[in-house]
């Protein structure tokens, strides 16, 4: 069972708040979605840490400059700005 | 009066080629019929102001006989993918005002044709469901009964063509998000190989398992836009090269009879045997196959969907675009942020991501579940040595009611469990209307061989007659 002060710290380490209300719901969603998912642990399975999804290989290309999208649009889709800058709240004590 | 009901590209092509009727007519004839029907199936977030510019841009190149096949053909866009200055929100609100600040390839592609596109269409919030139903601006309802769901995450798409309010759409699938809502909705709807299709500029959900397709009513449409908008990228490092040839000797049909025995509606295994009985009539050889380890393939996508989701909606961080909430510092911005801006099944999904990729967890959920996914893939493989396409009903059910499933995450989930499988594997499959159970259309599943999306079109034309 997954524990409230366990959804507390996932939602800590994923940076989301979230009420006291949707805590307790979710130690029962995230629950009955582990039980769900606990049947892998039946699967035989070789971990070597490689994974190929179809026929991807590996893409290399020259290390050359290229363009850069609308300089200013980017910009301006920052919630807060000061000139070239996106301005954020100060994260060091003087 | 164009007829709608009947239209294909190639038939709006050549109409607009002889002169019949002008792009600004057809794009008009569809903002007519979105006006009637969108209020009340919600297919689509925004109608664009300048359709009719668009088509006025189309109709130049009639005029200068440079018009190309998808010159003028109206198209409906999911929600998260991009169109420069455009909104482009995913159906969130920490999206909500977002203007993409690029085209993505797929819509340059469409550009570089003049193809119209009508508005962006309705969606779960990051694609994060099969229902529409988590969606920040409504649900959007089936155009074939309002009461039932459109599916998902594409509901938007499929229920714009379906309700005749675009003549092609563009959708994602991660997880069977084009497959299961073209099914519910009586439409085709394809996912590509992993990697045919270019990712750059549509929203990242699970990186390893998106691919862009198409949704169109008849397979050749489908096959129109896909050949429009497939190929190398270097904007998308994951995209490969086309070798796909159209095979001519006798195709062999392999069913996963061993999948098909519980939770399936009873109208969809009568009508997915009728399915396979036509293809014997039509001279298809048919055999049972074995995939041993396919019935772990929901739980592996459920732990290596999240596991990406969480890592990719780390980027919402109210700071560089998107929704901003205030809080008492920089960290707390973060919190109040995302906490506000997702909806309740993207924080679950984030959660849960987060969880099965903590440590002292990774080993038993993440890894496991590559190494399970590989085994799976195996199985396909090996199957694909005596058969050339495996067939699976899309869904297990028709269109379910609104509301029916969303307060069970693990039922909604289970309406995934024929689709996942592609997406895991990165192979080719399409869903092609087969029947209805009642009013509620139903859909039919082939999955080939990686790079074979040939022989999908090809079996999928002959099945429909097309």
């Amino acid at each position: 069972m997954i524990t409230i002060k366990e959804v507390e710290n996932l939602a800590n380490l994923a940076r989301i708040k979230i009420d006291e209300k949707e805590k307790k719901s979710l130690t029962k969603e995230i629950d009955s979605i582990l039980t769900y998912i606990d049947q892998i642990k039946k699967a035989t399975v070789h971990i070597d840490h490689t994974l190929v999804i179809g026929e991807v290989h590996n893409v290399f290309r020259d290390d050359v400059v290229g363009g850069c999208e609308d300089r200013d649009r980017i910009l301006a889709s920052a919630p807060d700005r000061e000139g070239d800058f996106i301005a954020v709240k100060k994260i060091i004590e003087q | 009066m164009i007829d709608l009901e009947k239209i294909t590209i190639k038939k709006a092509h050549e109409a607009l080629k002889r002169g019949d009727y002008t792009c600004v007519e057809l794009s008009k004839r569809y903002l007519e019929e979105i006006k009637k029907k969108n209020k009340e199936i919600n297919a689509y977030l925004e109608v664009f102001s300048d359709v009719l510019d668009q088509a006025r841009e189309a109709n130049k190149r009639f005029q200068a006989g440079t018009a190309t096949m998808l010159t003028g053909i109206p198209f409906a866009i999911k929600d998260n993918i991009l169109i420069k200055g455009r909104i482009a929100s995913s159906a969130s609100k920490i999206l909500e005002n977002y203007h993409a600040v690029y085209d993505a390839t797929v819509i340059e592609k469409l550009k570089k044709e003049d193809a119209v596109f009508l508005g962006r269409t309705n969606m779960d919030e990051f694609a994060m469901g099969g229902s529409t139903e988590n969606s920040a601006f409504g649900v959007t309802r089936n155009p074939h009964d309002m009461e039932r769901v459109a599916g998902g995450s594409s509901g938007g798409s499929a229920a714009a063509v379906a309700m005749g309010g675009a003549l092609v759409a563009l959708g994602s699938d991660t997880g069977g998000s084009i497959r299961q809502p073209a099914s519910f909705c009586g439409l085709v709807g394809f996912k590509p190989t992993y990697g045919r299709i270019s990712r750059y500029g549509l929203m990242a959900l699970g990186s390893s398992l998106d691919q862009i397709g198409p949704f169109a009513k008849t397979v050749s449409d489908t096959e129109i836009v896909y050949n429009a908008i497939k190929g190398m990228d270097k904007k998308d490092s994951t995209t490969i090269s086309n070798n796909s040839e159209e095979k001519s000797k006798k195709l062999t049909i392999g069913i996963p009879r061993h999948f098909l025995s519980e939770g399936i509606h009873k109208d969809v295994i009568k009508n997915f045997n009728e399915s396979i009985d036509k293809f014997k009539k039509m001279g298809y050889e048919v055999m049972d196959i074995t995939l041993p380890n396919i019935p772990y393939s929901l739980a592996v996508y459920y732990i290596i969907m999240p596991s990406e989701a969480s890592s990719n909606l780390a980027r919402y961080d109210g700071m560089r675009y998107g929704l901003h909430k205030d809080g008492k510092d920089g960290i707390e911005d973060y919190f109040v942020t995302r906490g506000e801006g997702f909806g309740k099944e993207v924080r679950r999904r984030i959660l849960l991501g987060t969880y099965v990729l903590s440590s002292g967890y990774y080993d038993a959920y993440y890894n496991r579940a590559n190494a399970a996914r590989r085994i799976i893939t195996d199985d396909f493989y090996k199957a694909f040595e005596k058969v050339d396409i495996i067939m699976t009903p899309t869904t297990p059910t028709p269109a379910f009611k609104i509301g029916e499933k969303s307060s069970d995450p693990v039922s909604m989930y289970l309406e995934d469990i024929f689709t996942v499988t592609a997406n895991l594997t990165g192979m080719p499959a399409i869903s092609i209307p087969c029947g209805f159970s009642g009013k509620l259309p139903l859909g039919l599943q082939m999955t080939v061989r990686h790079g074979d999306e040939a022989t999908l079109f090809k079996v999928g034309k002959e099945f429909l007659g097309e």
